[in-house]
């Protein structure tokens, strides 16, 4: 009996058997998963941080530069009998602080008692200087070095960004693979901007170890390793002294001050108020110190000379007259009323010409330029002409590099706006508008917006006499000092050279004998601007000036816009002058426009 | 009865050629599992595994040559003696073991120590042949069967108290020899049943799919069959019995199981969902064999077991290191070894003329087959992980002395199975 029995049981050992053999071929034969897994298990990608590249101005003073930072790592394991006094005494910590290290240590994800675990990160120089002498005290704390970013002075943060620990989400969107959980990358400004060209290349070691992540020698001798490459230098056009300066002027006040050097588009100072210390943004404080600056009110880390959208005011009067000579609809001696009827203008002139009206910044003048400019009467209809006429307006004001970001090599530019026939549209809902619904926009007020990158760009312009090289902070970049190509271009505006001159002349005038002529006019350098005064009721005027100098053969373009400070011929038109001084010069001969400036009482 | 001075002759030398080549690849491997190539070592070396396995080899063979000496009728006449012997070291564990790795099963002779239920393994595979071979035992007779369950459960009880399940579940595998001598498959069928049930549910997320599916195969097999009163009723009662298990599984899974044993079913079903925690067991072991690819990296090349991602890597999951270092080639060679063992040991049940030597032999075949298809099934991820030594491979001297004991007795029985009496 029961026969039958035994060769059920033996049917199932071996039908067990081959199951085994099935289910092996498939996770050993057929499956390469695991090879793989297990090559990343036991083989150890050491990565050796490369150097971010540093930044210089254009007088090779460095700017950003890189400093060692130390993180203080810890085998739990390895660290039994920690003399905890002794500990507290040298890292300066107090027992609570201590005890909640190691909670927030054993709380952490990735914690394991035989790998090395982040215990206090970014230890400065300083910090590592104090304790290294103490550290083979303390088994089981190791030290692993790497370097952050260092500023030399606390000038165009802004302008540079900062680097800090890449995010969750930076992480998961990142194709390139480059990147790792913990690496550093640029967040904005330059270090976002040229993240490629200052990040280098990562080397690569690989090494065997255990699941401790205990060394067990190198991979293959060594064969498949790679060293670091150092990222690439950037050289900027920034003078570093200028910057400086222009940051020491507007301290305390909010705006923006822009220098360009219009023969090459390079950017030669950047400022804008309020700033901060970039130094706060890197180490161990980057943290705390990020989330005071950016909860404060007063936003430091709005870069206004690239971000900020204002309403131009009168510099914009500079722009319509040289729109209105190209379309021929004036020449310099048309003459019109200081007609106040429609709006206000400023006491002590009548019946002016072109230069005079620049120089005395005439308001009816220039609202009369905009009808004629508006309402050449191709079409009969005043809604038509209109239009017409605003189109060809746009197609002048645009190639001043309006109404558009210009190219600038920094994230997070603004373009402005400068209406077309469809704002207008828009904004009467498709109802019939003309000259006498728009004609604000004649003196730079209504519904322009420029940044002052672009005031800062149309004074270049102004400068080379009908064109411009994009504006840019960096000029050169790596070993090879030559200009980056796309900077060479020429942008050329619709606007003949003759028509400049006219423009040129008037601005003269302002800073000679016009608005300007208290602050802004200096002894020896023909300085060529125009002021602005942006209403901002309730609160006091925006100060607007746009300048360069000297007039012939300039070596500086300037724009200066400082919010709620009054008129434009006293504290924009004094820091400008001041700029142009020190850059031209070395040193200002006027200091009391500069205690002026810095005393900041300009109502 | 004659007594033959030449036993030695009439040891089945295939089965101890397969023992001998089993110890010694298993020796081998606990050198690859533990070799560190930063430190000079050698495989002699006491303070390895490998040397220590060296040294309980040794020791088998002098029980060996106990096993062999002693008179054959021994076993039958002493099987429960030495069956209670074991079971009053399986109480005093509790009370004077120590405790290792969190389970207490260890009873300690000075620095040296031994885990009695390794031994109880072979003392209740007497007492079961004895009982089973005992005049007028039916297997279907309640009696019968209960005072058989009753021989199982005791130990079975006692190692609960040690907490040591695995051990624990090797006894259940009794339930071949009690198939083998005539038990109804029914109990079978209903175990694995319910165990087919009990993965299903874990398997499938909303048990109303497989609720769906019972009530659809309840409709079938009442429209194809005969539509009487009694057979529809069996049926139905069948069908809410399974809907009451897969009910029940959810309760059994949360409410019962410890936490560390929840986790690893939960690994068995999805170890990617926890690869460093729960699933890491399973996650590593898989990666160490799956890496061996089809001839392995080679006789001490290994990393995974090396460098002690895998677990427990020359006692539980020695497997790994054959999988890695000699690929599913060796693989094939290790399952055939064991397969062929099994065979064997059920080809020499088979000729045994006693009922006592037979079901002796089955339950060798039993228990060695439990734990090859577990501790190989485990490591694959086919079931749980549970801590049972692989035979002759796993290092450790209690498990490497029990398992030889149990295959000696047969052999020793088989040596003289011409000189007893047929029973039937």
């Amino acid at each position: 009996m029961n026969e039958w029995r035994k060769e059920i049981i033996q049917v199932v050992i071996v039908l067990v058997g081959i199951i085994f053999l099935i289910k092996l071929f498939f996770i050993q034969v057929l499956d390469s998963r695991y090879a793989d897994l297990a090559n990343s298990n036991a083989i150890l990608r050491q990565v050796e941080y490369p150097f971010r590249g540093l930044i210089y101005d254009r007088n090779s003073k460095l700017i950003v530069y890189n400093t060692p930072e130390y993180d203080l790592q810890i085998i739990s394991k390895e660290a039994k009998g920690l003399d905890s006094v002794k500990f507290c005494e040298v890292f300066g910590l107090s027992k609570d602080e201590l005890r909640t290290k190691f909670k927030e240590l054993r709380a952490r994800k990735e914690y394991s008692p035989y790998k090395p675990t982040l215990f206090i990160d970014k230890l400065s120089n300083y910090d590592f200087a104090k304790i290294q002498d103490n550290l083979d005290e303390f088994s089981g704390f190791y030290i692993q070095a790497r370097t952050t970013r260092a500023y030399s002075t606390a000038a165009l943060a802004n302008a540079l960004g900062y680097v800090s620990e890449i995010s969750k989400t930076k992480l998961e969107s990142d194709e390139s693979k480059i990147y790792k959980q913990g690496d550093y990358i640029g967040q904005s400004g330059i270090e976002l901007f040229y993240e490629e060209q200052l990040r280098g290349q990562r080397g690569v070691k690989f090494k065997l170890r255990n699941v401790k992540g205990i060394e067990k020698g190198s991979f293959d001798d060594g064969r498949m390793d790679s060293l670091s490459v150092p990222g690439l230098d950037l050289v900027s056009g920034i003078d570093l002294d200028l910057q400086l300066y222009g940051e020491m002027l507007l301290k305390g006040k909010a705006g923006s001050i822009v220098a360009i050097e219009p023969s090459t588009g390079e950017i030669l100072s950047m400022v804008s108020g309020p700033s901060y210390d970039p130094n706060l943004l890197t180490g161990r404080l980057y943290g705390s110190n990020f989330k005071v600056i950016s909860n404060d009110t007063l936003k430091p880390l709005f870069n206004r000379s690239l971000m900020a959208q204002y309403r131009p005011g009168s510099i914009f009067k500079i722009a319509q007259a040289m729109t209105a000579l190209q379309e021929g609809v004036i020449t310099p001696e048309t003459r019109i009323r200081c007609d106040k009827t429609l709006i206000g203008c400023h006491a002590g002139h009548d019946n002016q010409d072109l230069r005079g009206a620049i120089s005395n910044s005439c308001n009816p003048y220039f609202l009369g330029v905009l009808r004629k400019m508006l309402n050449k009467g191709i079409s009969t209809s005043p809604y038509e002409d209109t239009r017409i006429g605003l189109a060809e307006w746009n197609k002048h004001i645009n190639s001043f590099g309006f109404g558009s970001r210009l190219g600038v090599d920094l994230p997070n530019e603004k373009g402005g706006l400068i209406p077309t026939p469809a704002t207008y549209d828009r904004a009467y809902d498709n109802r019939p508008w003309k000259f006498s619904n728009i004609y604000s926009i004649a003196i730079g007020e209504g519904e322009n917006l420029v940044v002052p990158m672009q005031m800062a760009n149309f004074a270049a312009t102004l400068a080379n006499r009908g064109f411009y090289y994009t504006p840019h902070l960096i000029k050169a970049i790596g070993k090879d000092l030559k200009p980056l190509p796309h900077y060479l271009i020429k942008h050329y505006t619709t606007i003949d050279s003759a028509n400049f001159r006219i423009a040129v002349d008037a601005m003269q005038q302002v800073v000679e004998s016009g608005t300007a002529q208290y602050r802004a006019k200096l002894a020896d350098i023909v300085v060529c601007g125009k002021t602005g005064t942006v209403q901002n009721d309730p609160l006091p005027a925006h100060s607007v000036f746009i300048a360069f100098a000297p007039r012939d053969n300039p070596k500086i373009a300037i724009s200066v816009y400082v919010e709620d400070a009054g008129q434009g011929a006293r504290a924009a038109a004094s820091i400008a002058s001041l700029m142009i001084e020190k850059y031209l010069l070395g040193k200002t001969n006027r200091p009391q426009i500069e205690q002026y400036v810095l005393n900041g009482k300009f109502l | 009865m004659r007594r033959d001075d030449n036993i030695s002759g009439k040891l089945d030398w295939v089965t101890v050629l397969l023992y001998l080549t089993l110890i010694t690849l298993g020796w081998i491997n606990i050198f690859a599992a533990v070799y560190d190539d930063t430190v000079e070592q050698t495989i002699w070396d006491l303070s390895l595994n490998s040397g220590r396995q060296l040294l309980f080899m040794a020791a088998c063979s002098v029980i060996i040559m106990g096993i062999v000496i002693v008179d054959m009728r021994f076993y039958d006449v002493f099987a429960y003696l030495i069956y209670g012997l074991v079971l009053a070291l399986l109480v005093m564990v509790p009370i004077i073991g120590k405790e290792v790795g969190g389970n207490k099963s260890w009873i300690g002779i000075g620095s040296f120590g031994v885990q009695p239920s390794e031994f109880a393994k072979f003392a209740t595979a007497l007492a079961v042949a004895k009982y089973m071979g005992s005049v007028g035992f039916k297997m279907d007779n309640l009696r019968n069967q209960t005072i058989l369950f009753a021989i199982i459960g005791i130990p079975i009880f006692l190692i609960l108290l040690q907490k040591d399940i695995g051990t624990l579940l090797v006894f259940t595998s009794f339930i071949l020899v009690f198939f083998r001598e005539g038990m109804s498959p029914f109990i079978l069928i209903v175990g694995i049943c319910a165990a087919t049930i009990f993965i299903l549910t874990l398997l499938i997320p909303n048990q109303y799919y497989l609720h769906g599916a019972i009530v659809i195969a309840l409709i079938l097999l009442i429209a194809i069959g005969k539509k009487k009163f009694k057979r529809i009723a069996l049926l139905t009662i069948g069908a809410i019995m399974i809907m009451g298990v897969i009910e029940s599984v959810d309760y059994v899974i949360t409410d019962v199981l410890k936490p560390h044993q929840q986790n690893r079913i939960k690994a068995l079903i999805n170890p990617d969902a926890d690869p460093l925690g729960y699933g890491w067991n399973v996650t590593q072991s898989k990666i160490a064999i799956g890496s061996g690819r089809f001839s392995g990296k080679g006789f001490l090349k290994g990393t995974q077991t090396k460098f002690d991602f895998v677990p427990e890597q020359s006692t539980d999951f020695i497997f790994c290191t054959i999988g890695e270092e000699y690929g599913w080639l060796g693989s094939l060679v290790t399952i055939s070894l064991f397969v062929a063992l099994l065979l064997r040991v059920i080809f020499l049940a088979e000729r045994q003329k006693s009922r006592f030597a037979r079901s002796y032999g089955y339950c060798v075949a039993s228990i060695f087959f439990f734990h090859f298809a577990i501790n190989i099934g485990m490591t694959i991820g086919l079931f749980p992980v549970i801590g049972i030594p692989l035979p002759f491979f796993s290092y450790g001297g209690s498990a490497l002395w029990g398992f030889t004991i149990l295959l000696f007795i047969l052999l020793k029985l088989d040596a003289h199975r011409s000189e007893v009496l047929q029973r039937g």
